[in-house]
Formats: C-alpha cells, sequence, structure tokens
C-alpha cells in the first residue's frame, strides 16, 4: 500500500513537470472548452450547458494519450526494469499512474465548470453526483485503456499510431465533436458499440438534463465494468523487460476488452433509451433557440417538457 | 559453516534457439566480492538477472539467501539490492526524490540522506536525473542499490562507459562495501577492475565459466609467464615462435603474437634474432605482467576485448 501511495506521488510531481502532460491535460481540453462554448454554443448558455458534456469528455478521454505514452517510454528506457528489482509489483506501477492521472484530471474539469458558470452563465452544473462518478470511472476506464495500449505496442511511434487509430473514432462517432443526433442514423447505431458515446451522454445527461445517478446508471455500470476488464488485461500483459516480446495472446485480450461494448451496444440498439435520450437533449436545445424572444416562457417550458422526453 | 549466500548449479537460459547460457555453476559465500569476467554476451548479465529474479531460467538451480528467485522474488527483492546495466529514471525526477521513492519501498534501510553525503551527492540533491554526469548516474545507481542495506548487492558492469577517474571513484566504493562485509556479486570486462576488487572471480565465455578461483590462483593457473605481444611485418608460424628460446607458448590473436615466457629478456633477444634471420621485422612489442588476460586467451584462443 505504501509503494502504491509513494509511487503515486511521484507520478503526479514527475506529470506536472512534463510539457506533454500540460498540453494534453490543460491547454488542450481547455481549447476543445472554449471551441465548444465560444463557437459551437455561440456563448448562448443553454447550448454551452450542453456542449460542456462533450468538452468534459475530452478531459476524461484524453487520458489515455498520457499514460500509454508514458507507459512505453518508462519500459523502452529501462526505467520499468529498475522497478522490478525492488519490492514494487505490477499492479502497484499501473494503479499507481491510474490515480495520479484522475486526480490531475480534475483541476481542468474544475476550471472548465468554473468558468462555464462564471463566464458563460450556465444556468445549471446538473447533477454533480452524476458527474463525479462519470468523471471518476471515465478516466479510469480511458486510463486503464492507455495502459493496455502501452502493453500491445513496442516503441513510442507504434503507441502513437495506435491512439490515433483508438481516438478518431471515439471522438468522431461518439458525440464528443458532432452532437450523435445530428450524425446520419446509421453512425449513431454504430456509436452505441464504443465506450465513448457512453462517457458522452452520460455527462451530457448529468450535465444538461440533470439526470441524477440512477438515469445515468448503465453508462456508469457500463464504464466501471470496462474499467475493471481494461485494468485486469493491462495487468495481464504488463512487460517490464524493453525486449520482452508481447504475448502471443496479447491481441485477444485486447480485443477482449471491446467485449462489453459490443454487448451493450446490441442491447441498446435493440431496446435501449440511450439514443432517445441524446436526440432529445439535442431537440431540446434547437426548440428555445426558435423562440429565442420569449425568454421567460423557456424555463417552465424546459422542466415541464423534460419529464415527457425521457420517459419513453 | 553456513551455507554460501549465492548457489548457481547448472545454470541454462535459452533466447529462441541461442543457448545464452549453458550450465554455470559457482557459489558465493556471505561476505565475498564475487566476480563474472568475460566478453560481452558471454551470459553475464543473463545470469546477474536471474538471480535477480528479473528473468527465468530454462534450467538449473539457483539460491539467492536461501530463497528462489523465481518462487520466492517477492521476499528475495527486500534482501537484495542491485545496478543493473541498462536501465535508466525518469528525466525529471530530482536525485533526492529518486532515494527516498525506493527508500519507501523497503520495511528497512539506509537514511537517503546518509547515501547522499556517502556518495558526494549533496550539491546534487536537487538535481534532474537527465542533468546529471555518466559518473553522477552511476553513483545514484550505487547509492540506489544500497537504500534497503540488502545483504547480497549485484553490480552489473558498473564501471562501463565510465572514464579512468570516474571508474576509480567507484572502486573506492566496492572497497568500502567490502570492509562492511556486504556480499557483491559483480560483472566486469575489465580485467584490472576484476583483479583489483574481486575475492574470487568466474571467467566466463560463451554461456560457460571456463575458470574460477582467486585471481591470484587463476594467474598461477596461466603459468605465471609474463606476455609478450608482437606484431611483424610477415606473417610468422606459431610453430616457430613457440620454440625459441625461453617462450613458453604463443599463438595469434587477431593479427598480434601473443607469447609467454618466464625470462622475458632471453626470449626477446632469440625473437630479435629470429626475426633478423627470417628478413622480418618487428612492428611493435609490448610486454605484459601476467594478467587474468592471460588466462582467457589461453583458454579460448580470443582476447577479452576485441
Amino acid at each position: 500500500m505504501s509503494n502504491f501511495a509513494s509511487l503515486t506521488r511521484t507520478r503526479m510531481q514527475l506529470a506536472l513537470r512534463n510539457k506533454m502532460f500540460f498540453f494534453f491535460s490543460v491547454v488542450f481540453p481547455l481549447g476543445m472548452f472554449f471551441l465548444y462554448a465560444g463557437i459551437f454554443a455561440r456563448g448562448n448558455p443553454r447550448a454551452v450547458s450542453y456542449f460542456l458534456g462533450p468538452a468534459i469528455a475530452f478531459n476524461v478521454m484524453g487520458s489515455f494519450w498520457g499514460l500509454s505514452a508514458t507507459l512505453v517510454t518508462f519500459r523502452e528506457q529501462g526505467i520499468l526494469r529498475r522497478f522490478h528489482v525492488t519490492p514494487v509489483t505490477a499492479t502497484d506501477m499501473l494503479a499507481s499512474s491510474l490515480l495520479a492521472n484522475f486526480v490531475l484530471t480534475l483541476p481542468t474539469i474544475s476550471v472548465e465548470l468554473f468558468l462555464a458558470r462564471v463566464i458563460f452563465h450556465v444556468p445549471s452544473l446538473g447533477d454533480l453526483i452524476s458527474l463525479a462518478a462519470l468523471v471518476t470511472v471515465g478516466t479510469i476506464s480511458f486510463g486503464s485503456l492507455g495502459l493496455v495500449v502501452a502493453s500491445v505496442t513496442n516503441t513510442m511511434q507504434e503507441t502513437q499510431v495506435l491512439n490515433q487509430i483508438i481516438w478518431l473514432p471515439l471522438i468522431f462517432l461518439s458525440g464528443a465533436t458532432f452532437p450523435l443526433a445530428y450524425l446520419p442514423i446509421s453512425i449513431q447505431h454504430f456509436g452505441l458499440f464504443l465506450p465513448a458515446t457512453y462517457l458522452v451522454t452520460g455527462l451530457q445527461s448529468a450535465l444538461y438534463q440533470s439526470f441524477p445517478v440512477w438515469k445515468v446508471s448503465i453508462q456508469i455500470l457500463a464504464l466501471a465494468s470496462w474499467a475493471v476488464l481494461t485494468f485486469f488485461v493491462a495487468a495481464q500483459l504488463f512487460r517490464w523487460e524493453p525486449e520482452a516480446k508481447i504475448p502471443r495472446n496479447a491481441k485477444l485480450w485486447a480485443l477482449a476488452t471491446a467485449l462489453p461494448f459490443f454487448l451493450l451496444g446490441a442491447w441498446e440498439n435493440s431496446r435501449g433509451d440511450i439514443l432517445v435520450q441524446a436526440r432529445a437533449a439535442f431537440h431540446s436545445l434547437e426548440q428555445p433557440a426558435k423562440s429565442d424572444q420569449t425568454a421567460p416562457t423557456e424555463q417552465p417550458d424546459k422542466t415541464s417538457g423534460r419529464p415527457a422526453e425521457t420517459s419513453h | 559453516m553456513a551455507s554460501p549466500i549465492l548457489q548457481v548449479e547448472n545454470l541454462v537460459k535459452r533466447y529462441g534457439d541461442v543457448e545464452a547460457v549453458r550450465g554455470v555453476s559457482f557459489n558465493v559465500e556471505e561476505g565475498e566480492v564475487f566476480g563474472l569476467l568475460g566478453p560481452n554476451g558471454a551470459g553475464k548479465t543473463t545470469t546477474v538477472e536471474i538471480l535477480e529474479g528479473l528473468r527465468d531460467p530454462d534450467g538449473g538451480r539457483v539460491s539467492v539467501c536461501g530463497l528462489n528467485p523465481q518462487r520466492e522474488s517477492e521476499a528475495l527483492k527486500h534482501e537484495i539490492g542491485a545496478a543493473l546495466q541498462s536501465t535508466s529514471l525518469p528525466d525529471k525526477i530530482r536525485v533526492m526524490e529518486a532515494l527516498r521513492l525506493f527508500a519507501s519501498f523497503y520495511k528497512r534501510g539506509r537514511k537517503p540522506e546518509e547515501l547522499l553525503k556517502r556518495f558526494g551527492l549533496e550539491e546534487k540533491r536537487n538535481t534532474f536525473y537527465n542533468q546529471l554526469s555518466g559518473g553522477q548516474k552511476q553513483r545514484l545507481a550505487l547509492a540506489m542499490a544500497l537504500v534497503n542495506d540488502p545483504k547480497v548487492v549485484f553490480l552489473d558492469e558498473p564501471t562501463a562507459g565510465l572514464d579512468p577517474q570516474v571508474r576509480r571513484e567507484i572502486y573506492d566504493i566496492v572497497e568500502e562495501l567490502r570492509r562492511e562485509k556486504k556480499t557483491i556479486l559483480m560483472t566486469t570486462h575489465y580485467i584490472e577492475e576484476a583483479e583489483r576488487l574481486c575475492d574470487r572471480v568466474a571467467i566466463v565465455d560463451q554461456g560457460k565459466v571456463i575458470a574460477l578461483g582467486t585471481p591470484r590462483e587463476l594467474k598461477a593457473h596461466s603459468g605465471g609467464a609474463t606476455r609478450i605481444e608482437v606484431r611483424l611485418s610477415k606473417p610468422e608460424s606459431n610453430g616457430a615462435l613457440k620454440n625459441l628460446e625461453g617462450v613458453i607458448d604463443a599463438r595469434e590473436v587477431a593479427g598480434t603474437y601473443v607469447l609467454h615466457s618466464k625470462r622475458p629478456p632471453q626470449a626477446i633477444v632469440s625473437l630479435v634474432k629470429h626475426l633478423e634471420a627470417d628478413g622480418n621485422e618487428l612492428v611493435s612489442l609490448e610486454i605484459a605482467t601476467p594478467s587474468l588476460e592471460d588466462v582467457f586467451i589461453e583458454m579460448t584462443g580470443r582476447r577479452l576485448r576485441d
């Protein structure tokens, strides 16, 4: 336990001295936030609230860039093998990097929430418990995905290529960049097979529609069980030595991390209501825009409209 | 007498089709400084890394402090300290942070502060790892190997790539550890290092121990003869050189003729005469006192360092 604590501390110190960390965890997510709030939402408070979910999803998903890059660097440079001659275990190494990353993700997210409220006058930050739960399971699960990526690649270059391959569909087909309901129907259905979609819709429901925990329980449970699975796979595939070969069954293990969302996607596509909710949120954004001048009626409309939207 | 603190019996390790270690056996007693001397690729590092629990052997039996490094690696890691060969620390970790971090992994140990002083790193305590010189990095590596006050210390090529002055600093540190009765297993391809630091040396070549004993015993084994190394303008037959007066043995090693002699002046005189008669010329001549290099040349027909 003390190994875990001291490693976590060191990992945080090292991250704060790392320029790449600063870019991926501060500059890039904040840039996305201003892009969404200032340009997509044009500063309209309700629209900013709508886009706050996708913006925060970038903070959360960005975890896997930093974690995969650091782990591969540590292995390539023989840093991990130095730890291997100490009592430190693979679980200590992996879990400490996840916790350090989680803690360091929070300040930027807090700043974004603060800016949304103070500069963009978002009416409410929604359900903070749902938000906290989703940020937690999201950061840990996407972080673990990074650890798996580091274990199925041998060099930094390979890692970055695989990261790109994973990253692009995650951000474009999940509603993180373009709202899910705005994408072609077929892509909306495909999106339900991606973990990112559950993160984005969950965050959006929590922030924009103020969904309490039980209404985003599918997203929370899906990401939580995915976190457990990917962490387990990362621990199975962990290699201390730079020249250690990738185990033969590594690809199968890596594919196994996609299994929960394969099943969940099939179920959601046939009878789930995540898509329905996402579309409802998207359309509710358009409605008050039509009656922009009649601002006073906006409030009651929204509150009365919401239960009806979500009941189907 | 207690059983040896390190036991290696018939150790075998393969990498694919290559047998890196082919039946290595040796024991190290408590408090001994034991050296594995051999050229690069002889299997020294592999042997050490199996003892550290970093690699699994394919055959044979090893025990360290009475523990099996593979099955009891958890317990073993509290007992050993290691300076690995190809390793590093994160660029942006400070010297003191690294010592504190590694100290936190053990139940017992020495104070990081004390190690800092002892290894002359006090001024560097807040320096980032990537700003240290090679010698400073190596001193930090040694300090880190002692952070848990281990029973056995593994030093894998502790002076490789360091300049002579830094190398001497490392020698002083090892000698100090010897005085503290630490058991040390070190690997090296420097003969002077093995002769100077080690109580006993195993000469390793191509995955096998080809000679084992104290440096003195090993040198006596080679007949205690002086080595005369000559380069000639024309090739000469080994047989003719061997028959010269005062020469015990002659062989050609990578273009140089290596003669062994107990009466060097006589050997040189007869060599020069022979060459004159032959119309051959002496290009260079070097005389070396007996060293482990002679043992290695004798056993393998090759030089330790090429």
